[in-house]
């Protein structure tokens, strides 16, 4: 008997403005000049912020930390386009999105000098969990908080997640668009696929063409973007809510991207890449090419240019400033909260944890 | 009061908090339609529905953290991993995730949520089926482990386990399931989770055991004490994580001697910790040292020689004795 065709598959891209700054007319989406500019001054922020925690942390004033530079509109896109009922539920290297999430700037400093108040956001009204270091794991909490958003019946609410191209070889990731899928619950996956999981190769990940069609073997939408293009990720993200709202169940975005930077600040990308190669990155960056963009709409030059530059070194001095004036670590903080209530056997070690330390610092007084 | 047994409690107590509340909810392999292989979760489906009773996928790590998704955005899942044994895919997600939430943002996340497991061999089952390995969760700072020993514990921790703020790894020793009946009322009833309980006073020594281990511990006591003229207080400990200290310090105090009863493996468990806690607080009031009577450091046998190795009420009755007349 002949062999029945069942189904056929195809796996689209989306650019909507190109390297150059030249924009596809029917697919540009109708953003005001403020909040173009909004989009512009956030990846600028971000980048910018970057580069400093880059200087602080060489300075041995931060800890290790895995820089976004290059990567902004891959997580800024979706940020934007998200509702204020929607869960933003990172991985480690969506500092743009975060910002846009309302996240304080200090935060990302405390949290990567190594203190849990980095995590804290008690005054914001979005739905923003903390970085997930565990690789993919996240995109299973994701699906889990779209099944809750569907049962209990809220509007306009959907999980949106982050992971990389190397989180995409995870069980985790999988499973999660599988169980998404089941329950057609309002979930978007985005996978930043910025070609190198530290030193492996998106070509070792998987023998798969696309990331983008992972979403197939799910029964899900999948989509492969310019993770570069803001413009983009903007609108593949809202197509991707749109979606989830109408009870349209999950999608997969693969964010085309490049790390410009080295994994985390330990890593040395000397090691198994080149110079070339990132030089050629570096010209598919999102930020120069929606500045070009914004200029050919008269909505920028280089007077606003500098006045931006100012303001968001001011705003980063002050932020760093003000982390490092903060003396309120509590040093017992993480007795506080290992359970909702307190239980006499943690406490018991507490207070054995604060004498230790009175005997430590009285040690050291006198040794001095 | 009606007479239940371990499953049938379970179910009870279920049952009344997914009627209570309408944030709980079931999850996980055959827990829906088919009530759970055990039938602890049978007849929810039908009465709650198949969104508050859902048959997962087939995926133990997809399941936890589903479920911690869920108690993220508010709603109290209960978990079932089928048998402990498939439950380490899950473990990343405990220990990752569930159990540092609220620590990690200081009380602005939490994970409400219970993960139920039947564990524990002596029902003749395959490989990966008869472990008790309580252990391996009550490392976990910030989770729960909590293991019922009868119908009515079962049902009175199960409830409280639901209400808890934190995550609960609920093991429930399947030897036990349909092993016995006892009366369980069908008022509510919640035991608090973090309290051992006294199931008999006595001033000669204390026995400390837990889950399956209760019943051939209780027959062990029955026995010498018929024979001997002692009186065993005997500890039944509950919750394993966060360890009551304070029950078993205070009757080790009274009595002197202490004989602790594991179904797991000797090494580096539960029972190691309990003498520990009576090192640490009770040692000059000690007569003879701390026994134990566990399993071996070996891989779980097959049932065909599992009986062998799982203490039973002669072992016990035994370090009892040699505690005794140390």
């Amino acid at each position: 008997m002949p062999l029945k065709k069942l189904e056929q598959f195809s796996v689209s891209h989306l650019q909507i403005l190109d390297e150059e700054g030249n924009v596809d007319r029917d697919l540009e989406p109708d953003l005001t000049e403020e909040q173009l500019i909004q989009l512009y001054r956030t990846m600028n922020l971000a980048r910018e912020h970057d580069q400093r925690m880059l200087k602080l942390q060489r300075q041995g004033r931060i800890g290790t930390f895995g820089p976004c530079t290059g990567q902004e509109a891959c997580s800024l896109g979706p940020a934007f386009a998200m509702s204020q009922s929607d869960w933003f539920v990172g991985a480690f290297r969506e500092l743009a999105g975060r910002l846009a999430m309302g996240e304080p700037l200090e935060n990302s400093l405390v949290f990567h000098n190594g203190f849990e108040e980095g995590n804290a956001n008690p005054d914001s009204k979005r739905n923003l969990l903390p970085i997930s270091i565990i690789v993919a794991s996240q995109c299973l909490h994701a699906a889990g908080i779209g099944y809750a958003l569907k049962y209990q019946g809220k509007k306009n609410a959907a999980a949106v997640t982050f992971l990389g191209d190397g989180g995409s070889s995870q069980g985790d990731f999988y499973e999660a668009m599988n169980f998404a899928g089941v329950w057609q619950a309002p979930v978007v996956f985005i996978v930043q696929n910025n070609q190198w999981a530290i030193s492996v190769p998106r070509s070792k990940q998987t023998h798969a063409a696309t990331i983008a069609q992972k979403a197939i073997a799910a029964g899900i939408h999948g989509i492969q973007v310019d993770g570069n293009d803001i413009l983009a990720m903007v609108v593949a993200t809202r197509d991707a809510l749109d979606r989830a709202y109408a009870g349209e169940g999950p999608t997969l975005i693969e964010a085309m991207t490049y790390r410009l930077m080295m994994h985390t600040t330990a890593d040395d990308p000397r090691k198994y890449r080149s110079e070339e190669e990132e030089q050629e990155a570096w010209k598919r960056e999102p930020i120069a090419r929606f500045r070009t963009y914004l200029e050919k709409k008269g909505m920028w030059d280089a007077s606003r240019q500098e006045a931006m530059e100012k303001e968001i070194k001011e705003t980063i001095d002050t932020a760093v400033r003000s982390f490092e004036e903060r003396t309120d670590f509590k040093p017992d903080l993480c007795f506080d909260h290992v359970f909702g209530t307190r239980h006499e056997e943690i406490e018991e070690q507490r207070a054995q944890f604060l004498a230790d330390r009175r005997l430590d610092a009285a040690k050291e007084a006198s040794d001095a | 009061m009606p007479k239940l047994n371990m499953v049938q409690a379970i179910n009870l107590g279920l049952d009344q908090e997914m009627a209570n509340d309408e944030r709980v909810l079931l999850l996980g392999e055959d827990v829906g339609v088919d009530g759970g292989v055990f039938r602890v979760t049978d007849g929810l489906h039908a009465k709650y529905g198949e969104a508050r009773s859902i048959d997962t996928p087939l995926a133990e790590s997809g399941i936890l953290g589903t479920a911690i998704g869920m108690a993220l955005a508010g709603l109290r899942p209960v978990a079932e991993m089928q048998f402990s044994g498939f439950s380490y895919l899950m473990f990343a997600h405990l220990e990752g995730h569930a159990s540092r939430y609220r620590s990690r943002t200081q009380g602005q996340y939490t994970v409400p949520l219970v993960v139920r497991m039947p564990y524990g061999g002596a029902v003749r089952a395959l490989e990966h089926h008869s472990e008790s390995r309580e252990a391996s969760y009550a490392h976990l700072p910030g989770t729960k482990v909590v293991i019922p020993s009868s119908p009515r514990n079962a049902r009175a921790l199960i409830v409280a386990a639901i209400r808890d703020p934190d995550p609960v790894v609920f093991m429930e020793p399947k030897r036990s399931y349909r092993a016995f009946r006892e009366e369980v009322p069908e008022e509510e009833e919640v035991m608090e989770i973090g309290r051992s309980r006294i199931v008999q006073e006595g001033s000669d020594l204390t026995l400390v055991a837990w889950g399956a281990m209760m019943r051939p511990v209780l027959r062990a006591v029955e026995e010498l004490q018929e024979a001997r003229d002692v009186k065993i207080e005997v500890i039944d400990l509950l919750t394993i994580s966060p360890m009551d200290s304070n029950t078993i310090v205070e009757s080790v105090k009274k009595t002197g001697r202490c004989v602790v009863v594991q179904e797991a493996p000797k090494s580096l468990g539960v029972s190691s910790e309990v003498i520990a806690r009576i090192n640490d607080k009770a040692l000059l009031y000690l007569e003879a040292p701390v026994k134990r009577v566990t399993n071996y450091d070996v891989v779980t046998p097959y049932f065909g020689r599992e009986l062998d190795y799982i203490p039973n009420p002669a072992r016990i009755r035994r370090a009892i004795e040699e505690t005794l007349d140390f």
